[in-house]
């Protein structure tokens, strides 16, 4: 980044100008310590990776049972998605809908935008409707809650394996290894540089 | 000059145009110095929330049937049952998802409002970090949630044990929703506007 650029912190307002921010380093508001820039290192290719990552892993993690207890001589999986089919037929749609759209829809949106985005500009070529891409996945970040998802898999283990044998199906493990992945996938994205690559 | 909300390019505005009609030359948002009416918004949205609290925490948020007993556990008798029972590690989760924050998130927000509304200049540093500290931590209210799905979906039609979602679940999940959207109209930028000028 060596052009000089104006940014206003969009946490305070404050204007700032930055001269040059080396590469793996980021810029701070003075005033209020938000962060104003960060200059990834060898971003696309990174978040690249990690998005195509993620995305195999979100397939197996929706395919496959997450858990499967054992009770009165009978087995019993759920997957992500048989979950919300069963809020939905005990007649709970409004939180079917909100489970559906924060574990499973917005999660996978987010990976399948960013992916739209950094295959293009990999190849040089700007995206189509980039801008209208980028102002979707900024909408939708709050909403993915998957981390949060992860840990209601825990409590709900600890509170089953009181009652009956509970046995971790194989979309467990790679739920487990799609929070760190989605994660590194997020904070690896520089939306500054992409916009001054288009 | 304004920053635009979408891709943060500064954009120079000249008085003449005006001002709720512009769009950034280089994304096409919409942009606007404040967010739009970022105070009765979040006011109502905090109000929402509040309201919607109390049912979830009056009615059931699940019924479970052991050997034919039925027993409906709220919120609270759900926490309290897990402390009581020795795994308090899950009980101290379930408080501090589904209680602690959802309380957190509404006071703060009110108190953000208000000193915004009053004009101060106390603070800004201290009440952005509150800001930022309630914008993160809100999603992690939904643990619940996702705890009643899966248990739900697996413990079902059982002779011994049979497990139900309860009405509760409905406004919890609302209160959640509300307090987020209630996090995000409210514009952090506001606490820094009472500060006439800054020196470094």
């Amino acid at each position: 980044m060596k052009k000089k650029i104006i940014i206003a912190c969009h946490e305070c307002d404050l204007l700032h100008r930055i001269e040059s921010l080396p590469e793996g380093s980021t810029a701070l508001c003075r005033r209020c310590h938000a962060v104003l820039l960060s200059h990834k290192k060898d971003s696309l290719n990174r978040s690249l990776a990690l998005n195509i990552t993620a995305l195999i892993l979100f397939f197996i993690s929706n395919a496959y049972p997450l858990i499967e207890i054992k009770t009165e001589g009978i087995c019993r999986a759920t997957t992500l998605m048989g979950g919300v089919r069963n809020l939905y037929d005990q007649g709970f749609w409004e939180i079917a809908l909100l489970v559906l759209f924060t574990a499973i829809l917005f999660p996978g949106f987010e990976i399948l935008s960013r992916l739209y985005l950094l295959l293009p500009l990999k190849f040089y070529k700007k995206p189509w409707h980039m801008s209208l891409i980028i102002k979707f996945i900024q909408k939708i970040k709050p909403w993915g809650m998957m981390d949060v998802f992860m840990l209601g898999i825990l409590v709900s283990v600890i509170k089953l394996v009181k009652m009956v044998s509970v046995i971790p199906g194989p979309s467990l493990y790679s739920f487990f290894a799609l929070i760190f992945v989605v994660t590194g996938a997020a904070s690896a994205m520089d939306f500054h540089s992409i916009w001054e690559k288009a | 000059m304004i920053s635009c909300h979408n891709c943060h390019l500064v954009c120079h505005i000249s008085p003449l145009n005006n001002p709720s009609a512009m769009a950034c030359p280089r994304c096409g948002s919409r942009i606007h110095r404040r967010k739009p009416n970022s105070i009765s918004r979040t006011w109502a949205l905090v109000i929402t929330a509040l309201i919607l609290y109390i049912p979830a925490n009056v009615l059931p948020i699940s019924i479970s049937t052991t050997m034919g007993n039925s027993h409906e556990d709220t919120i609270i008798s759900g926490v309290i049952y897990f402390i009581e029972s020795g795994s308090w590690p899950i009980g101290l989760i379930i408080f501090t998802a589904s209680i602690f924050v959802p309380v957190l998130k509404i006071l703060v927000l009110i108190y953000l409002l208000i000193s915004v509304q009053k004009k101060s200049s106390r603070r800004p540093l201290d009440k952005t970090r509150l800001y930022r500290m309630v914008e993160a931590v809100g999603r992690w209210s939904m643990v619940d949630i996702f705890v009643i799905t899966i248990i739900a979906a697996l413990i079902k039609l059982g002779v011994l044990v049979d497990f139900k979602t309860g009405p509760a679940a409905v406004y919890f999940g609302a209160v959640v929703v509300v307090t987020i959207f209630a996090a995000m109209s409210f514009d952090p930028r506001l606490i820094w506007d009472n500060i006439k000028e800054y020196h470094e």
